[in-house]
């Protein structure tokens, strides 16, 4: 008695250890007395120190985070297909870690009732048991995890303090590039470009000989000392040192260090005479020990797939709250996460470029648009892009806009796969509206200069923060030419634009109180991007399309540059460049606390020296806002 | 016969005097107490006199929690059929599948829903093919509330008249957007399946605490105090 559903279960289960090692029959019984839980992000699965569940949790889609109760840290973050919470399943103890959902996540919890006898029949299973247990691994078999099997690890369990992530196993490349002795010089250089990397191996059947590294092409060959016509075997360095590919991340640094090397070649049981398993290098040791932001735009740029974006994308949301929590100035963040965002962006569009069947048939240029845009995007929040792409003979168009449609859809899909939630207004390149030909990009945005209402001016304001991700800049600087022609010649655009400035909501009443929303999912909240954020990027906006400059789009650098163009009003500016970096930081903490796009703030939950913060700066608002209102004559105009 | 007096006692099976029993207690007002029926039609065509239903497709849904073995899948035997609409769905005329009598299958499904609001991508045209069967088998039409999945999403899209929304959204379009595997569409169950997790997500999205809530935000906005 099977049906579709369970049948669907089955089919995922079955590429996962433990339930891979079950025969057909049982995993399809098994799969029928699963229950399918949908958990909201933030939401708990099991708290510290529970009654446990009659249940352990497979992840089917999402993430789950485990934490330890008190400290805001991740230990573990369990991805598609990883097992936890099975404590329960060894012995009738409650949970020690937190389980909650860090998105929206969907779990299919096993009955333990049912897998205990199964782990019980067959041998497999319980051996990936008894070492997940042993190991403290959660999944022994796959070298890819480093984590902990949190859901059943020793009470001695404590904050993963450098030290004991010092003793996790290392993750390494096991895609190794390799060559034979007799391989010309010229080929194993071409071979090593070709999959940049920093070394290779020299191989003798399974066995590893040598290796030779960047290093040795400099040092050997590009002196002169050795000629490129000659082989591999000339220049190598032979024997390699090798290690048991069960290595510590300690271990690693220690044998570098002692041998003054920078890779390591590891094998089946760690001499020369075994086959070679993998290669770790240098920069595979900094990646594990963590966080540091040139090594992770490092593994973005050599990351091959999508799902290995997502887990930098992890250790991306970790350096934020670090830098946070050491009070760096927002500013700077801003600048290094913005980086790492554009340069994930940049990868997955390589990515998918390299799957397309064709190449693309003309020159593009991928625009990535608000906050990504002005380079204040924090935390994950909406992906709003578009494509402009070459002019093509009228009979070629659709042809072409049909392609670029569908390499739009296809990265918009894999930016949501990363952790870019779509836009629920649809401004993404996949919709036929957001991906033009740059003369017909001239037409639109002229067509919103012209015809300045409420919604071209909506458009127009997420429009024109766009910045250039990949492509031709020259399309996109083309396009800015046109609309700042455009602009000069229809100066009520301005006006419209600021008045559209003034539309936001005010973020205090009378008595300089917060005014919260009235009703909704969100009663009794403060919109912060709405009430405070909005007015202060909006105004920036439309000061420096005044100024007809376009290559400054982060809204406090826009503030600085206004600064200096006007400076009696000088003061005003950097106070309205301050408050935005505030209103920012303010954003991505509470973004951070609650694992959400921090837009919407409970009051009752800021201390007394956070809200006058936060009212300071709607002061400034309120000032920019005057500014603007007289300078375009706003009020002039008939709403 | 006289128009005012149709107060006849009808004579209708002991199952729906059971499932009209159900009524009787009003649902449960939040919704992390109700069970939602999620299902989905497998039919020969979109006519509602001609076409048959072949399939019957549900799960049920609470508190975020699907019980897969409590799942509803009946195969019906039917003497019309479609040779154009077996492209889509896959069911043969001749398969070996276990299939029962329409009466049956509509017992069955009576059994299971209870007075459970009933959850579907298009509802409607679900509905109403039931509707017609029951017809067919000279019974009332079902008592159950409806939620359609597809108004739901319409809801979580931005309300803008700038954002050119889309007149309708397909099933495949829910499941893209909301990257769930289209394995088994076109199969009852599967269909239903897919519909279930895009329910859970669009609520996420809209938060209604009470069930009296979504049911009214099915509607278009309404503007104004």
């Amino acid at each position: 008695m099977k049906n579709t559903i369970s049948e669907r279960v089955a089919d995922f289960l079955k590429n996962f250890p433990p339930f891979n090692a079950l025969e057909a029959k049982q995993l399809d019984l098994l799969s029928l007395q699963v229950t399918i839980i949908h958990k909201e992000s933030n939401s708990l699965v099991f708290s510290e120190k529970e009654e446990p569940h009659p249940y352990f949790y497979v992840v089917n889609k999402g993430a789950i985070a485990l934490t330890k109760k008190g400290s805001s840290q991740i230990l573990d973050i369990c991805d598609e297909g990883d097992v936890f919470g099975l404590r329960p399943l060894l012995a009738q103890e409650s949970y020690k870690l937190e389980a909650k959902a860090y998105e929206e996540t969907i779990l299919y919890a096993v009955p333990i009732k049912d897998f205990k006898p199964l782990a019980l029949e067959n041998k497999r299973v319980g051996n990936f048991l008894i070492e997940s247990f042993a190991s403290n691994t959660r999944n022994p078999y796959s070298i890819k995890h480093r984590g902990k099997l949190y859901g059943i690890t020793a009470t001695t369990e404590t904050n993963p303090s450098s030290k004991i992530l010092d003793l996790q196993p290392v993750r390494y490349s096991t895609d190794l590039v390799t060559c034979t002795e007799g391989t010309k010089i010229k080929t194993v250089a071409n071979t090593m470009a070709k999959h940049n990397v920093s070394s290779i191996l020299v191989m003798n059947g399974d066995l590893p000989l040598g290796i030779i590294t960047d290093k040795d092409l400099r040092q050997k060959v590009a002196t002169g000392l050795f000629p490129i016509t000659g082989n591999a075997k000339s220049i190598m360095s032979s024997p390699v040192i090798t290690y048991p590919k069960e290595l510590t991340i300690a271990q690693a640094q220690m044998a570098m260090m002692k041998s003054n090397i920078s890779h390591l070649v590891l094998t089946e049981d760690g001499t020369t005479d075994a086959k070679a398993v993998g290669i770790l290098s240098k920069h595979d040791v900094m990646l594990a020990l963590g966080n540091n932001p040139a090594v992770l735009l490092r593994a973005i740029k050599r990351a091959s797939d999508t799902k290995r974006l997502r887990s930098i994308r992890h250790g991306i949301m970790t350096l934020l709250q670090g830098y946070l929590e050491q009070n760096i100035p927002i500013g700077l963040v801003s600048k290094i996460i913005s980086e790492l965002n554009d340069a994930s962006t940049k990868r997955i569009i390589e990515i998918t470029l390299e799957a397309m069947e064709t190449k693309p048939p003309v020159n593009f240029t991928w625009l990535t648009m608000g906050s990504q845009g002005r380079g204040e995007q924090l935390l994950n929040t909406d992906q709003d892009n578009a494509i402009i792409f070459e002019d093509v003979p009228e009979d070629k168009l659709e042809e072409t806009r049909t392609y670029f449609l569908q390499l739009g859809s296809r990265i918009s899909k894999e930016l949501n796969t990363v952790g870019f939630e779509y836009c629920p207004a649809e401004m993404m390149a996949s919709n036929p509206l957001w991906c033009h030909s740059l003369s017909e990009w001239k037409d639109v945005t002229s067509h919103w200069i012209n015809n300045p209402g409420p919604e071209e001016i909506l458009l127009s304001s997420i429009f024109f923060d766009y910045n250039v991700t990949y492509g031709s800049k020259a399309l996109a600087d083309e396009l800015s030419h046109s609309i700042f022609d455009h602009a000069k010649r229809y100066p009520q655009f301005l006006t419209h634009l600021a008045s559209g400035a003034m539309q936001n909501p005010s973020p205090s009443g009378f008595f300089r109180d917060f005014l919260v929303e009235q009703d909704g999912e969100h009663k009794d909240f403060f919109d912060l991007k709405l009430r405070a954020l909005m007015p202060i990027i909006d105004a920036a906006r439309v000061l420096i399309l005044s100024h007809s400059i376009k290559s400054i789009n982060n809204t406090a650098e826009r503030y600085e540059k206004l600064a200096e163009l006007e400076p009696n009003n000088r003061e005003l500016f950097l106070a309205c460049s301050y408050a935005s970096k505030a209103l920012l930081k303010f954003r991505t903490r509470q973004g951070l606390l609650h694992n959400d796009s921090g837009r919407f703030i409970a009051l009752d939950q800021l201390n007394k020296e956070e809200k006058i913060k936060l009212k300071r700066t709607f002061k400034t608002i309120k000032e920019i806002q005057s500014l603007i209102e007289i300078r375009f004559q706003v009020k002039n105009l008939l709403r | 016969m006289w128009p005012f007096s149709k107060k006849k006692q009808l004579e209708f099976p002991d199952f729906w005097w059971a499932y009209e029993e159900h009524f009787k207690h009003p649902l449960p007002e939040l919704i992390k107490d109700n069970t939602f029926v999620v299902l989905d039609t497998e039919t020969t065509g979109f006519n509602l006199a001609r076409d048959r239903m072949l399939c019957i497709g549900a799960l049920k849904l609470l508190d975020n929690n699907i019980v897969v073995k409590d799942s509803f899948e009946v195969y019906i035997e039917q003497e019309h059929y479609d040779v154009g609409s077996a492209e889509i769905h896959g069911i043969l005329k001749k398969s070996k599948r276990q299939r029962t009598s329409e009466l049956e299958a509509l017992k069955q499904f009576l059994v299971y829903i209870e007075n459970h609001v009933l959850v579907g991508h298009h509802v409607l045209f679900d509905v109403n093919m039931i509707n017609a069967a029951l017809k067919r088998n000279g019974l009332p039409k079902l008592k159950n509330e409806n939620l359609d999945t597809e108004s739901l999403y319409k809801r979580t899209l931005l309300i803008s008249s700038v954002v050119q929304k889309k007149d309708r959204y397909t099933l495949d379009d829910l499941a893209q957007k909301f990257s769930i595997s289209r394995k088994d569409r076109h199969t009852a169950l599967g269909d239903a399946f897919i519909t279930a997790i895009a329910f859970l997500r669009t609520i996420e999205k809209l938060k209604p605490k009470k069930v009296k809530d979504l049911i009214r935000k099915q509607g278009p906005l309404r503007f104004g105090l």
